[in-house]
C-alpha cells in the first residue's frame, strides 16, 4: 500500500473561456493517488484528460484554474512558476498520449526523441543520451533497439510507437506517470501486452500511475483504486476489487453496460443519465484509499 | 513476452531509391510539358497576336531589306505549326533571334543581363527569409497578442505597396534626402570597369578580386533595391510561415513536446519549424519567382542593367524578339524553381522518401 | 421546399437566427446572416469594406468631389505644390492632381470590373467543365491550366501588351489572361465535391442535361469560394495594372490613371516630389482595402488564421 499521498488533488475547478462565458470542464475535483495505479473513468466529455493537462499546467490560456490544493509531494503545482513546472515535467510527473501517430513528431527519428527526453533533464552528452535510450527501448522490449533508433514514426507500427511514447516518458525516471488512454488507438491483441509492460515498469520503479480511460473493464482488470467521473465530478471512488458493490446508479449504470459473452443477452441496456448528478454533492472524500 | 515488428524493413527503405527517380523523371516529364506551353505561348505573342508579325520583329523603321529578310526567315509562307516548329527548334539551338537594339542574339544579350538580376533576387530573398521567417514564428506564437497584430499588419502593407511607388519613393529619402545609401545603377560611375567580370555579379566578383572599395560600393547601391524587394518577399513569407506555425502549433506532438519540459523556444525551433520546412521551401521558391517579376519594375526605377530593364527597353523599342527572350527565360526560371523545390521536398521530408 | 409548420419568430433578426430552420432557403439565408455577423466584427473586414466604398463614392461623384477638371491644363500654373486651390497641388501641365486621383478611380473601378467579368466566367467555365465531365477532358484542361499558371504574371502581362498594343482594354485582356487559372482550379474543386451529392444524382434520374444541371445548380455553388478568391487577388491586380500604366501600356494620356501619373511625376521627383508620390498612396490605399477586406474575408470563412 501507500505510504503517503505522491499527488494530491482538492476541490480542482477548471472551466474554459467561451463567447458567452466559462465553459466548465472539472467542477470541484478531489482525489489522492499514492504509488498505486488509479483508474479514471468517464464518457467523453467529462472532463478526463482535463485532468491529465491540467496536473502538467498544460492547458491552454483561455482555461481558468483554480484549487485548494494540487500538489506533488511537498511541491505546490498551482503555485509553481512556468520555470519550475517546466523542471516538474518529464523530471517529475509524465503523461503518455493516445495516438503515436499524432504524438510523436514526425520528421525526427524516434530515437533522438527519446534522447532528447533524457538530455534536457540530466545535461548528459549525445552519445550519453543515446546509449540510455537504447537501453530503455530494450526495457520496453523492443527488439532490435539499434535499428529502431533510426526509424521514423511513420516506420512504426502503432504498438511499437506506443512502446517508444513509454521509453520517451519513463526514461528521466518520474514518480507519477498518466497515461490518457494509452491503447485506445491499438488492436485488442496488442493493448494487454502493452498494459502489462506499463505495469511492470510502474512497479519496478514505485511510481504512481493515473490511468484514464472511458473502459471500465480494462480500468477495473488493471487498477488499484477507480475514480468514477462525470460531466466534471467524481460520482464515486472506490477499489477495484470491491467494483461490483459499487452504490452510485452512474457506476452501476456503466458496469451494465458492459455486453456479456458468456451469457445470452436480449437486450443490451442502456446507461440513463440523471440530471441530479450534476449537482450532487462530492463523492470523492468516501474511499479515497490508504 | 512478444515484440511487435517495425512494418517496412531497412531493406524496404533501400528499394525506394528506383521510385524517388521514376517520381523525378515523371516531374521533368511534366515541366517539358509546361516548357513546351510557354513556348506556343510567346510563339502567339510573337506571331499570331501582332497583325503584321514582321513589323513587331523589325520596328517600323526598318529599312525593306531588312523586312524582307526577317519576312523570309519567319517562313510567313508556312503554315503555321510548321512555323512553330521551326521556331521550336531555333529555341532548342539557343537562337533567340537578333535584338533590334544592340544587333546582337538575343540569347547574348540575355546572359549579359541575367546575373544583374539574379544578384538583386538572391540579396532580395535573403533579406526575405532572413526576416520574414522568425517573423512569421513570433507572429504564430503570439497570436492574437500585439506583435501578431504588428507583424500581420507589417505583411499587409507590404503585399499593398506598388513596388515601383516604393522604389522612388525609397530613393528619395535614403538617397536624395538622407545619403545613406548609393544611386540608381549598380556602381558609382568612377568604380565602372574596375573589376573583372568572373560570375557577373559585382558582390562575388569584387570579393573574389580583392577590391572591398567597389565591393563596398556596389552594396551601398544595391541594398536599397535589394531592401525593397525584400520587404515584399519578406511579407509573403512572414504570412505563410505563420499560417503553417499555426497549423503545427495545435498539433498533438507539440503537447508531447511540451511534456517532455522543454522550453517553448526549443518546443518552437527545434520541433514545430522543421515540420514545416517542406511548404516553407515551396514558398521561398515562389517568392524568388516573384521577385523576378518585381525586379521589372524595380530595375526601371534603379536604372539597374538586369533582366527587367533589358525586357522594358525592347518594350518601348518594339523589340518583340528581346521581349519574347525575355519572357521565356523568366518563364523558365520559373519552371526551374518549381523543379528545385520539388526535389527539396524529396530531401527534406522523411514521409516522402 | 418544405412547407413552414410552425409560426415565424417575431423578428427578421430572430427568423434568420432560428436554431431549427424550416426551409432550405431559410437554413442558407441563416448560414449567410451568421457569416454577415462575423464579417461586421471584424475590424479588418470592416476597414476594407469602408476603403472600397470610398473608392466606389469617388468614382460615381467624381464631379462633385473634385470641383475642378482632371484635363484642364493651365501652363503658368505647372508644378504647383498642394494649396488650398489645388489640395494635391498641379502637375507638369498644371492640371489639378486632386481632380485627377479623384477621376482616376473610374479608371480603377473600370479595370477591376473588366478583369472580374472576364476572369470568373472563363475560370468557373473550364473549372466546372473539367470537374463535371472528368477523365481524358479533365486531365487536358487541367494541364493548359496548370501551364497558364506556371507563367510569370507580370512579365506575362508586360509580353502580351506589348503585342496587343496600349490601352486599357489590351492591359485587361493581358492581367486576365495569366489571371483565371486559380479560379478553374477552385470551381474544379468545388465541382468535384458537389457532383457526387444526392441532389445532383436526384436531378439527373428526373432527366436533367449535364449543361442544365452545372449552370443552374453547380455553379452557384461555386460562387461564394471564387467570389472570395477574387477579393484576395485584387490587390495583386491592381498593382499590376497600376505597373502596366507606369509602364505606359495601360490607360494612355491624357487619362488620369494613378501608375500612369507616377510614371509623369518621375522627372520631377526631386523637387516637385508630390506629383510621384501622390497617385502611388493611391494606388497603395485601394490595394490595402482590398487586403484587408480578403483578410477579413478569410479570418471569417478559414479562421485557423489560413
Amino acid at each position: 500500500m501507500s505510504e503517503g499521498p505522491l499527488l494530491t488533488v482538492e476541490d480542482l475547478r477548471v472551466a474554459y473561456r467561451g463567447r458567452s462565458g466559462p465553459v466548465p470542464a472539472l467542477r470541484g475535483v478531489s482525489f489522492i493517488v499514492g504509488r498505486e495505479r488509479v483508474g479514471i473513468v468517464g464518457e467523453s466529455g467529462s472532463g478526463k484528460s482535463t485532468i491529465g493537462l491540467t496536473i502538467l499546467r498544460l492547458l491552454p490560456q483561455s482555461a481558468l484554474v483554480s484549487a485548494k490544493r494540487l500538489c506533488l509531494l511537498d511541491t505546490d503545482l498551482m503555485a509553481a512558476s512556468e520555470r519550475a513546472m517546466r523542471s516538474i515535467r518529464g523530471r517529475r510527473i509524465s503523461m503518455v498520449l493516445q495516438d503515436p501517430k499524432y504524438s510523436l513528431n514526425p520528421v525526427i527519428t524516434v530515437g533522438r526523441q527519446i534522447a532528447e527526453s533524457y538530455k534536457v533533464h540530466s545535461g548528459a552528452s549525445t552519445r550519453e543520451a543515446r546509449r540510455r535510450a537504447l537501453e530503455m527501448l530494450e526495457a520496453v522490449r523492443i527488439r532490435d533497439p539499434e535499428r529502431v533508433f533510426d526509424l521514423y514514426p511513420h516506420e512504426v507500427s502503432g504498438g511499437m510507437g506506443q512502446r517508444v511514447m513509454i521509453a520517451m516518458m519513463l526514461i528521466p525516471e518520474p514518480e507519477l506517470l498518466i497515461a490518457d488512454e494509452p491503447t485506445s488507438a491499438l488492436d485488442v491483441t496488442v493493448q494487454a501486452q502493452l498494459l502489462v509492460l506499463i505495469d511492470e515498469l510502474i512497479r519496478r520503479r514505485r511510481m504512481g500511475l493515473i490511468l484514464i480511460s472511458h473502459n471500465i473493464n480494462l480500468v477495473a482488470s488493471f487498477c488499484d483504486r477507480v475514480v468514477v467521473l462525470y460531466a466534471g465530478r467524481i460520482m464515486e471512488s472506490l477499489k477495484a476489487s470491491e467494483l461490483a458493490l459499487a452504490r452510485h446508479p452512474y457506476t452501476q449504470g456503466l458496469l451494465a453496460c458492459r455486453p456479456l459473452i458468456d451469457r445470452a443477452q436480449p437486450e443490451l441496456p442502456q446507461l440513463t443519465r440523471d440530471p441530479s448528478w450534476l449537482d450532487a454533492p462530492d463523492e470523492s472524500r468516501r474511499g479515497t484509499g490508504a | 513476452m512478444t515484440t511487435t515488428p517495425a512494418l517496412p524493413t531497412a531493406g524496404a527503405r533501400r528499394s525506394r531509391l528506383p521510385a524517388f527517380f521514376v517520381h523525378l523523371l515523371r516531374l521533368v516529364a511534366s515541366l517539358a510539358l509546361t516548357f513546351l506551353g510557354l513556348t506556343v505561348v510567346t510563339f502567339c505573342i510573337g506571331r499570331v497576336i501582332p497583325i503584321d508579325p514582321v513589323l513587331a520583329v523589325v520596328g517600323d523603321r526598318a529599312l525593306p531589306d531588312v523586312y524582307e529578310r526577317v519576312r523570309m526567315e519567319l517562313g510567313l509562307d508556312l503554315p503555321l505549326y510548321q512555323q512553330y516548329w521551326n521556331y521550336l527548334a531555333k529555341l532548342l539551338h539557343g537562337d533567340l533571334g537578333t535584338a533590334v537594339l544592340t544587333a546582337r542574339p538575343v540569347l547574348e544579350d540575355l546572359m549579359r543581363v541575367f546575373p544583374a538580376t539574379l544578384e538583386l533576387a538572391t540579396v532580395a530573398i535573403v533579406i526575405g527569409v532572413v526576416f520574414g521567417v522568425p517573423m512569421g514564428v513570433v507572429a504564430a506564437t503570439s497570436q492574437g497578442r500585439w506583435p501578431d497584430h504588428l507583424i500581420r499588419l507589417t505583411g499587409l502593407v507590404g503585399y499593398s505597396m506598388p513596388v515601383f511607388w516604393l522604389g522612388l519613393v525609397g530613393l528619395l529619402v535614403f538617397y536624395n534626402a538622407l545619403d545613406w545609401v548609393g544611386g540608381p545603377g549598380r556602381l558609382d560611375v568612377y568604380y565602372e570597369d574596375i573589376v573583372a567580370p568572373v560570375t557577373g555579379m559585382l558582390l562575388i566578383d569584387s570579393l573574389l578580386s580583392g577590391d572591398t572599395d567597389v565591393f563596398w560600393n556596389a552594396v551601398s547601391h544595391i541594398i536599397l533595391p535589394a531592401g525593397i524587394l525584400g520587404y515584399l518577399s519578406l511579407a509573403y513569407i512572414a504570412r505563410m510561415t505563420r499560417s503553417f506555425m499555426l497549423g503545427q502549433l495545435h498539433q498533438e506532438y507539440i503537447l508531447t513536446a511540451q511534456i517532455k519540459g522543454l522550453s517553448r523556444t526549443r518546443v518552437v525551433w527545434r520541433h514545430a519549424l522543421v515540420n514545416i520546412l517542406v511548404p516553407l521551401i515551396t514558398v521561398i521558391a515562389l517568392s524568388y519567382g516573384y521577385l523576378l517579376e518585381g525586379a521589372v519594375l524595380t530595375e526601371t526605377v534603379f536604372a539597374w542593367p538586369g533582366l527587367g530593364r533589358y525586357i522594358t527597353f525592347a518594350l518601348f523599342n518594339a523589340d518583340m524578339n528581346a521581349v519574347l527572350g525575355g519572357t521565356l527565360v523568366v518563364g523558365i526560371v520559373f519552371i526551374g524553381l518549381n523543379l528545385l523545390s520539388d526535389i527539396a521536398y524529396y530531401l527534406v521530408d522523411p514521409r516522402a522518401r | 421546399m418544405s412547407v413552414e409548420t410552425s409560426p415565424k419568430p417575431v423578428t427578421w433578426h430572430d427568423w434568420l437566427l432560428a436554431e431549427a430552420p424550416q426551409s432550405r432557403s431559410q437554413a442558407r439565408l441563416t448560414r449567410w446572416y451568421a457569416n454577415w455577423l462575423a464579417l461586421k466584427r471584424n475590424p479588418l473586414a470592416v476597414s476594407g469594406v469602408i476603403i472600397i466604398l470610398a473608392l466606389i463614392l469617388m468614382a460615381v461623384f467624381a464631379s462633385w468631389i473634385a470641383g475642378q477638371s482632371p484635363y484642364a491644363q493651365l501652363l503658368t500654373a505647372r508644378l504647383e505644390p498642394p494649396s488650398m486651390e489645388h489640395w494635391f497641388g498641379t502637375d507638369e501641365l498644371g492640371r489639378d492632381i486632386f481632380a485627377r486621383i479623384i477621376y482616376g478611380s473610374r479608371i480603377t473601378l473600370l479595370i477591376i470590373f473588366l478583369v472580374s467579368i472576364v476572369v470568373l466566367p472563363v475560370g468557373i467555365l473550364i473549372g466546372t467543365l473539367a470537374g463535371y465531365f472528368g477523365g481524358v477532358f479533365d486531365m487536358f484542361l487541367m494541364r493548359i491550366t496548370d501551364i497558364f499558371l506556371a507563367f510569370p504574371r507580370l512579365v506575362m502581362a508586360l509580353a502580351f501588351a506589348a503585342a496587343l498594343g496600349p490601352g486599357i482594354e489590351n492591359a485587361v485582356l493581358a492581367i486576365s489572361i495569366t489571371a483565371w487559372p486559380p479560379y478553374a482550379r477552385l470551381a474544379r474543386a468545388e465541382t468535384m465535391t458537389i457532383r457526387r451529392s444526392d441532389f445532383i444524382l436526384a436531378t439527373r434520374m428526373q432527366g436533367a442535361s449535364a449543361l442544365r444541371i452545372i449552370w443552374s445548380h453547380i455553379v452557384p455553388l461555386c460562387l461564394p469560394s471564387v467570389i472570395v478568391r477574387l477579393t484576395l487577388d485584387m490587390a495583386g491586380i491592381i498593382l499590376i495594372a497600376a505597373g502596366l500604366g507606369f509602364l505606359g501600356l495601360g490607360a494612355q494620356p491624357p487619362a488620369p490613371e494613378w501608375g500612369l501619373m507616377v510614371s509623369s511625376g518621375r522627372s520631377y521627383l526631386l523637387d516637385q516630389w508630390w506629383v510621384a508620390t501622390i497617385p502611388g498612396i493611391a494606388i497603395f490605399v485601394v490595394s490595402f482595402g482590398f487586403n484587408l477586406l480578403g483578410d477579413g474575408l478569410r479570418d471569417v470563412f478559414d479562421p485557423k488564421g489560413l
